[in-house]
């Protein structure tokens, strides 16, 4: 039997190699929120008060809605060329195989937007500081959108247009993400306390961190019948 | 003596339509399951269900008189499945993409370099997978089932996109396996001859 993360690692390593070998497939994700978060203030007013009051919504809907564009590709490439087969066929835990996606669907995906969001923070003029905890929710904040999409992409990888349906079945589960982290950043902006928000999303990431792998693995099998 | 591979009352139900019931067979080191029937028989349902990769109505499979479902890990570290669907990615040469199979099977790339040879591979392999033919790609999945070391190979039509070369290569592989203590299930619709002892089952 092989040795724990052998499969873990080479998941990984294959699909950071793709990413690089197909681009485009990051870039995506990124132009769209940036795109979002970008002509909101051109839609509703550039007015200086409205922008602050705006701001932390905005850039958690379009990182949730940029998230979950991406998620539906996660596992298809994978499914339509058989390797799918071949994955779950290897002696390897399928829970850190589906873990190893994830990750590597957080490194191209959510992790840019964390480091794209101060950018836009500074349109929406938010001050440093809370620019820092925003990027701190973010960061948490699509780790767990990251893990609880992979569930559903598992779901729905056999399905024509599953997109709609993975959205449908994510989104409950995104909503606490999205009002804490919204929310959380809101109130730094306020000078209010924001330990309480952070928390949750930390504590959230940490309950997908240890569940979804295993869920996504479940959905993996069934939906590869 | 209870068989190594063992199937038990198999029946399978696809949709609403029985394909087939009351499957019965054993295997043992050194022995070739053909599996022949026409278009739609259950050839490919019965291979992905031996795999475990789908469910049975009825019956199980077993491996060393264990289902396989109840260590499924260790019985996925004796099998290696091909089929259609070659499962290898399109943007990757041919040996990134061994890379990654022997990554996770934990097998040595080191006796890659005959296998390619073997296969008439070896000019191919700086290409991206997209540009090998259709024959070609199915060349590369005979290479994964040789690196695997997995004692079961599970064959889903086997011969197919390969010319005539080629299927006699897939025969002789075959033989070879099976002739050093190997166990193999070939699906085909296709008749090649073998030279193994073999075990005929027509859905």
């Amino acid at each position: 039997m092989p040795p724990l993360l052998d499969g873990f690692l080479a998941i990984i390593r294959r699909d950071l190699l793709l990413a690089w070998k197909r681009p485009g497939d990051i870039l995506n994700p990124l132009f769209f929120f940036a795109m979002v978060a970008s002509l909101f203030p051109l839609a509703v007013g550039p007015s200086p008060e409205q922008l602050v009051l705006n701001g932390p919504g905005v850039v958690w809907v379009a990182a949730l809605l940029a998230t979950l564009l991406s998620l539906n590709s996660l596992f298809l490439s994978d499914f339509e060329d058989g390797s799918l087969d071949q994955i779950i066929l290897s002696p390897q835990p399928l829970p850190l195989l589906g873990l190893g996606k994830a990750a590597v669907h957080w490194f191209l995906s959510g992790l840019p937007l964390v480091l794209v969001s101060p950018l836009i923070a500074m349109t929406y003029r938010m001050p440093g500081e809370v620019v820092g905890i925003m990027m701190l929710t973010l960061a948490l904040g699509t780790v767990s959108l990251s893990l609880l999409g992979s569930i559903g992409a598992a779901l729905t990888v056999g399905l024509n247009r599953g997109n709609a349906l993975l959205s449908l079945l994510i989104l409950p589960l995104a909503m606490p993400v999205l009002i804490f982290g919204a929310r959380t950043v809101s109130l730094a902006a306020a000078g209010d306390a924001v330990s309480a928000g952070i928390y949750f999303l930390a504590a959230y990431c940490m309950l997908a961190l240890t569940l979804a792998p295993f869920a996504t693995a479940a959905a993996l099998k069934i939906s590869n019948e | 003596m209870t068989a190594l591979l063992s199937a038990n009352d198999l029946c399978l139900v696809r949709g609403d339509r029985c394909l087939f019931r009351s499957l019965n067979f054993a295997l043992n080191p050194g022995e070739l399951m053909f599996v022949g029937g026409a278009n739609g028989s259950g050839k490919t349902s019965l291979l992905r269900g031996i795999a475990g990769l789908l469910d049975f109505a009825t019956g199980h499979v077993t491996w060393d008189g264990r289902k396989i479902l109840d260590d499924y890990q260790l019985f996925r570290s004796e099998v290696v499945w091909l089929s259609h669907r070659v499962g290898f990615k399109d943007e990757l040469n041919l040996i990134e993409n061994l890379q990654f199979e022997s990554a996770l099977r934990a097998s040595s790339m080191d006796k890659s370099a005959p296998v390619i040879e073997r296969l008439g591979l070896a000019r191919l392999t700086d290409l991206p997978f997209r540009y090998l033919s259709a024959g070609q790609q199915r060349r590369v999945a005979l290479a994964r089932m040789l690196l695997a070391k997995a004692r079961l190979w599970l064959m889903d039509e086997p011969f197919t996109n390969l010319d005539k070369a080629g299927q006699g290569l897939v025969a002789e592989l075959i033989a070879e396996h099976v002739g050093s203590g190997g166990l193999c299930i070939a699906a085909s619709h296709q008749t090649v001859e073998i030279a193994a002892p073999t075990i005929r089952v027509m859905l």
